[in-house]
């Protein structure tokens, strides 16, 4: 009897354990802290936008020193990474529609696409910039969307964007009525919008090829017979006689098997920088063609590692790297200047 | 030797479309040479290239039998030479691949997995295709953490140690990208099996299930409509979930294949959506919120988002429908001979088992029913093969599936009279590949 009790007693004591828990001694309660370090989405009621303001004038300060040198100066460039900028008009702010897309006469940027606001102040916030994610204070987040907004002609340029005037805002979106969720591809039961037959005689076909690989696009992947297995009843098709591209995949491993060349991918330079190759940067060899026999190089380099630097290798601007430790930045030089 | 001759030549002697129209126009002269070269590759399989060496062996036999390799006659490696195995150095060209020109930047990028040279329907972890969206990272399982919260009783914060103690569940799911095959909604644009279909992959995954997660935080029954999952990388990617869906049988998994997750797929924890989009499978997942709306994030409001021919764009179109795919032979691949040969392919769906899968070599015109391997499970690749033999004359080969809904693989042109040229994401069209007189293989459209 005393051991029933004790068992009862036991399981009793379980949920206190942990809440509502079936898993005693797995997991454990979030602190308030916790949730407010990680708890950071914006959803399009605005729940979860902490309160801040931020200007056009001061969005473009952001801009010019963080964004630009992948986005453009005006959000148009398409150098890395898609349009921000472009394609909409007054008509469109109006009717909450952009007319290009039905059209379809220029390549979609994001502020064609965008409906809630919500989600460019959240993807900035979490995501941006690029190599450094999550350094932008809250005002600065409010003055970057702000500053895009304006260069889509959506705000006037001495527009102070805010959480208080945020949903006014949201009702001047370009694309504000351009998203539907009338479809049957989210909902478990979802139906789906497009079906085929499952003919097996005489069945109805146009009969010809409608599209093929042009030729000149035949070694646009490089040499097929290098992708192919080499053994069983096929073999890849010879491409490489036409206009392959071997190389890029031979630098690859050339940058890999560079001793130093794990600092340089764990600090983002070869993201924008191959050794052999112009990427979004110029290649390393170039830079240290360039800078042969200078004896200021690895200081000038420095200068232009730690705080940026434009119009030395195009319209492409390398953004500033203030957190770079001196040591690995010196090692980086010095091993770029070494590329010839 | 048949009349265009084309028994058991090297490769590298097969006629291209170029040197068979010479012989058509009766110039024959130039293949005398090519000739020669294939008659002393008799024996051989020709991968190690045609040599005068075999030549000389063919009275008696084939080589590779006559004469003892060194393997059959030497000591070989020890145990534990590589203490983790790879693949044989004859097999390195499966390898994960770029599309030239696709993305600018490697760090918000895609990999395809070779599907060209894999067997069965598991992906091997190496293989698997990549999408990450601000850079991989390996991170510190001692310092990762998962926390449920929002509208939950409480919320909770899990350790790896905590999360692997949970009653675990191991199931085979595939994964794809919404915009795989996207590049071939309007033309064909690329070359092999690879880049039309190779954001696709296939694991078991083992974790616990979402719902014994949200259950252990007492999450809201009545008004818990939305579960927002979130990564721990840079993008802190997020996606929300349906709750229908987070109860039904999304996992939260640490693991693939048997080994733990590998970084390119979120080492050490993930989310696992069976039939959605890759998008929604959040990689170092770090955060599962409840709500009661969805949140319209970058990559459901902005990406991922399908652009319908009014204009209007599709939002959280998440599900994979159903799909197949002939993988050998395909394009960028060339029939070695005439003959027999067995083709081989992937079906799958998001909506559930693949039913039946057929296969036609007429461009569509018949159709016969392939055999399915087996297991066949839910929301996973479905091997199928069929036989054939090829009498040398050009023929498009393509293959349809069917799953347990009843819904039939459509036509590319039946989805652009619905959706368009230009949605990019949710491209499940049949796949035609023509094999020309040659035997080489490309990429066509055929309807």
């Amino acid at each position: 009897m005393f051991r029933f009790f004790s068992l009862l007693l036991l399981l009793n004591w379980v949920p206190a354990f942990a809440g509502t828990t079936s898993y005693p001694g797995v997991g454990r309660p979030a602190t308030p802290a916790e949730i407010k370090a990680w708890d950071i989405d914006v959803r399009p009621d605005f729940r979860g936008l902490p309160p801040g303001s931020g200007s056009v004038e001061k969005g473009q300060k952001v801009w010019d020193g963080k964004c630009a040198s992948c986005h453009g100066t005006f959000g148009e460039s398409n150098e890395v990474f898609t349009p921000l900028v472009g394609g909409t008009t007054a008509a469109d702010v109006k009717a909450g529609r952009v007319g290009t897309l039905v059209t379809g006469d220029v390549s979609r940027t994001t502020l064609m696409k965008l409906s809630t606001i919500s989600t460019l102040w959240d993807y900035i916030n979490r995501a941006m910039p690029w190599n450094a994610p999550k350094s932008l204070a809250t005002d600065e987040v409010y003055a970057v969307v702000a500053y895009m907004l304006n260069l889509g002609d959506i705000v006037p340029a001495d527009f102070v964007l805010s959480d208080g005037n945020i949903a006014e805002v949201q009702q001047r979106l370009p694309n504000r009525n351009g998203m539907t969720r009338k479809h049957g591809l989210w909902d478990v039961k979802g139906k789906p919008d497009v079906a085929n037959v499952a003919c097996m005689k005489n069945c109805p076909t146009n009969g010809k090829a409608a599209s093929e690989l042009p030729e000149h696009a035949r070694g646009a992947h490089g040499n097929l017979a290098d992708q192919q297995r080499a053994v069983g009843g096929t073999r890849g098709t010879d491409t490489a006689t036409a206009a392959a591209k071997p190389a890029a995949v031979k630098i690859a491993a050339l940058e890999v098997e560079l001793p130093i060349a794990e600092l340089a991918k764990r600090k983002a330079c070869l993201t924008c920088h191959g050794v052999e190759r112009k990427l979004v940067g110029p290649a390393f060899k170039d830079v240290a063609s360039r800078y042969k026999g200078k004896a200021d190089a690895e200081e000038r380099l420095l200068e232009r590692l730690r705080k940026g630097s434009s119009g030395a290798w195009g319209p492409i601007s390398m953004p500033p790297n203030p957190d770079l430790p001196e040591a690995d930045a010196r090692r980086l030089i010095q091993w770029v200047l070494g590329a010839v | 030797m048949t009349s265009r001759s084309r028994v058991r030549r090297a490769p590298e002697n097969f006629l291209d479309a170029r040197q068979i129209a010479e012989v058509q126009a009766g110039r024959r002269g130039f293949l005398r040479g090519a000739f020669a070269a294939a008659a002393a590759a008799a024996w051989a399989p020709a991968y190690a290239g045609a040599t005068d060496d075999t030549a000389g062996a063919q009275s008696a036999g084939d080589p590779a039998i006559l004469e003892l390799p060194e393997h059959t006659k030497g000591l070989g490696q020890p145990v534990v030479a590589r203490a983790y195995g790879s693949p044989s150095q004859f097999e390195k060209n499966l390898q994960r691949r770029e599309s030239p020109g696709l993305t600018r930047v490697g760090g918000s990028s895609v990999s395809f997995a070779p599907l060209q040279g894999l067997f069965g329907i598991i992906t091997p972890n190496g293989l698997h295709f990549e999408r990450h969206h601000q850079g991989w990272w390996d991170v510190d399982p001692h310092r990762h953490r998962l926390m449920v919260m929002g509208m939950v009783k409480e919320a909770k914060v899990y350790t790896m140690d905590d999360l692997m103690r949970l009653p675990a569940v191991s199931r085979m799911h595939f994964i794809e990208c919404g915009a795989n095959t996207g590049m071939e909604w309007g033309n064909v644009a690329v070359p092999t099996v690879q880049y039309t279909h190779g954001m696709l992959s296939c694991c078991e995954f083992t974790g616990v299930k979402l719902s014994t997660l949200l259950d252990d935080c007492g999450f809201d029954r009545k008004n818990g409509k939305f579960v927002l999952a979130e990564g721990s990388d840079g993008s802190s990617l997020t996606r929300t979930i349906s709750m229908d869906r987070a109860l039904d049988d999304v996992m939260v998994a640490w693991a693939m294949n048997g080994e733990m997750l590998r970084p390119e797929n979120g080492y050490p924890l993930r989310l696992v959506a069976p039939g959605l989009q890759g998008v929604s499978w959040v990689k170092w997942l770090r955060r599962l919120e409840v709500g009661d709306q969805p949140w319209a994030t970058k990559d459901e409001a902005l990406h991922y988002v399908d652009l319908m021919p009014d204009g209007t764009h599709r939002q959280y179109s998440s599900i994979q429908e159903c799909k197949s795919v002939i993988t050998g032979p395909s394009g960028g691949q060339i029939l070695l001979d005439k003959g027999f040969y067995n083709v081989t392919g992937l079906a799958w769906s998001g909506r559930g088992k693949v039913k039946r899968v057929d296969v036609s070599f007429d461009g569509g015109r018949n159709w016969k029913t392939a055999r399915l391997e087996t297991p066949v499970l839910t929301k996973c690749l479905t091997r199928f093969n069929i036989d054939w033999v090829w009498d040398g004359s050009p023929v498009v080969l393509q293959s349809r599936a069917m799953d347990e809904t009843g819904y039939v693989q459509p036509k590319i042109n039946q989805l652009r009279e619905v959706r368009g040229r230009r949605s990019i994401y949710h491209n499940n069209a049949i796949q035609s590949w023509q094999v020309a007189e040659s035997g080489e293989v490309g990429n066509v459209q055929v309807f």
